[in-house]
């Protein structure tokens, strides 16, 4: 198998003496949806916020692309245009356009031109269904179509790797089919994605293999479907009935 | 009242009434340099520079103006410092003002959610570029009801600078009224003077307050 797009090695990330992730090993490889299933309060929002450096971690190695990252802020700065987030809560600026909020880190962080940005923007908005939403302001928009365009905003970044932090869990349930045909629509264009959710058959249903994580340890990983079907471990087991699965 | 003391005065409080003004502009402008450093140095915790934003604000909070321009007058030449009195009022009021702006600053950013800064970060945005684009535009918006007070109260506040002998409006009036003795004439001419710059200022706040609460980011 070809080397590893990201690789966790021996991670261990505490809040002051309180260790929160103990000894955290992973990979994964270039076009792979891997789920990052576990109980609340498990650490998988701490584990992918560590990836990108929105948290520090105390021990380990990470590496991208084959290369250690240095974890200063330098390095993290390069990192998070490669890796994109989008978070529970849409947390799109209000104080921009739907445009501007996508057009803000191509052409600042990237330092790409407007005229070329504008129109990718464009159609990756009407390619989900907001085109006519563009100079709205976020105030204006449903939590589902904010979330819609957070997701825009990070991809107009051409990430090579998505992270996604139960980006459905605050949506109205009518709101959460689009997002998640979104990820599904990404998944199928091959991007390399760690996704965190609730939502089981979606998970099932977009994701290549299975991290579960059990009070900061991965206790399982495993291909997808064996998950589901005969989960690993009397723990996953147990978690997937809470989950009504 | 006699009008005619009133008219022979009028010079000398156009003058005052200009020096007012200009000292106002630029301490209100020096205030607000100062508020925004101090205020976005607290905001993304800079190391040092935010314990020292908040000793500053402290000593600035809780001291009198008047113990300000005193020290600044009087003491700094002792340290081998000497401003003319016109300089020291100036910078007195922007210690003062600073901090005051720096606070108004601060409530504005305070309503800004943290959720924002996280996502910004997370699309590679620097403090630098998430303070320009994100956290000062709506902080601003936010801010300008109490960055309007503060506004108001800097503009009283330079009636002190009359202990360290600027002549400005007060110390204008108090002077005629110890040369001439009458006071009526003298405060009714202050009075009326403070009110022409306060009142339409006061107004124009106003009408600026309510079109960025209603007029920005699509409310
Ligand atoms: N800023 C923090 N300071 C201290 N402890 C924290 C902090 N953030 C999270 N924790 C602790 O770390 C542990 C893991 O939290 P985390 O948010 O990563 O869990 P999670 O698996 O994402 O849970 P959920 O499914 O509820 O989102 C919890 O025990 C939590 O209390
Ligand atoms: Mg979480």
């Amino acid at each position: 198998m070809a080397e590893a797009l990201l690789s966790v090695r021996h991670l261990e990330k505490a809040y002051q003496k309180n260790v929160i992730l103990t000894d955290i090993n992973f990979d994964v490889h270039k076009g792979e949806v891997v789920a990052l299933l576990g109980r609340s309060g498990s650490g998988k929002s701490t584990l992918i916020r560590t990836l990108n450096g929105l948290e520090p971690f105390q021990k380990g190695e990470l590496r991208f692309a084959g290369e250690v990252v240095q974890p200063k802020a330098a390095t993290w700065l390069q990192l998070r245009q490669k890796i994109g987030m989008v978070f529970q809560s849409y947390d799109l600026f209000p104080n921009l356009t739907v445009l501007d909020n996508i057009c803000l880190a191509p052409t600042k962080v990237a330092k790409r031109a407007r005229a070329e940005v504008e129109p990718e923007a464009q159609s990756l908005l009407a390619s989900v269904g907001l085109a006519e939403f563009a100079d709205r302001y976020p105030r204006q928009l449903s939590g589902g179509q904010k979330q819609r365009v957070a997701i825009v905003r990070a991809l107009a970044m051409h990430p090579e790797m998505m992270l996604f932090d139960e980006v459905t869990a605050s949506l109205d349930p009518e709101m959460v089919r689009g997002v998640l045909d979104m990820m599904v629509d990404l998944a199928k264009q091959d991007m390399t994605m760690i996704v965190v959710t609730h939502e089981m058959n979606f998970a099932r249903q977009v994701a290549d293999r299975v991290l579960f994580l059990d009070d900061g340890t991965i206790t399982a990983d495993t291909p997808a479907e064996a998950f589901f079907t005969a989960p690993p471990t009397a723990s996953a087991k147990e978690f997937l009935a809470s989950m009504n699965f | 009242m006699d009008w005619t003391v009133i008219a022979q005065s009028l010079p000398q409080f156009t003058a005052a009434f200009w020096l007012t003004l200009k000292l106002s502009a630029i301490g209100i402008l020096g205030s607000l340099v100062v508020g925004a450093l101090v205020s976005l140095a607290q905001y993304f915790r800079l190391p040092g520079l935010r314990q020292l934003a908040m000793v500053y604000i402290e000593i600035s909070r809780n001291t009198p103006l008047l113990v300000q321009l005193f020290f600044i007058y009087y003491g700094l030449p002792g340290l081998g410092l000497k401003l003319s009195a016109t300089v020291s009022g100036v910078f007195g009021l922007i210690f003062l003002g600073g901090s005051y702006m720096a606070e108004a600053f601060t409530s504005g950013y305070n309503a800004i959610s943290k959720g924002q800064l996280e996502s910004g970060r997370a699309l590679g945005l620097t403090n630098r570029q998430l303070a320009r684009y994100v956290v000062v535009p709506q902080g601003l918006a936010a801010s300008v009801p109490a960055l309007a007070a503060n506004v108001i109260f800097l503009i009283k506040e330079t009636s002190i600078f009359t202990v360290i002998a600027i002549p400005e409006l007060t110390n204008t009036a108090l002077d005629l009224i110890g040369l001439y003795y009458r006071s009526n004439e003298y405060l009714f001419v202050l009075v009326v003077a403070y009110a022409i710059i306060l009142i339409p200022l006061s107004v124009g706040l106003t009408w600026l307050e309510r079109r960025v609460r209603y007029g920005t980011f699509g409310n």
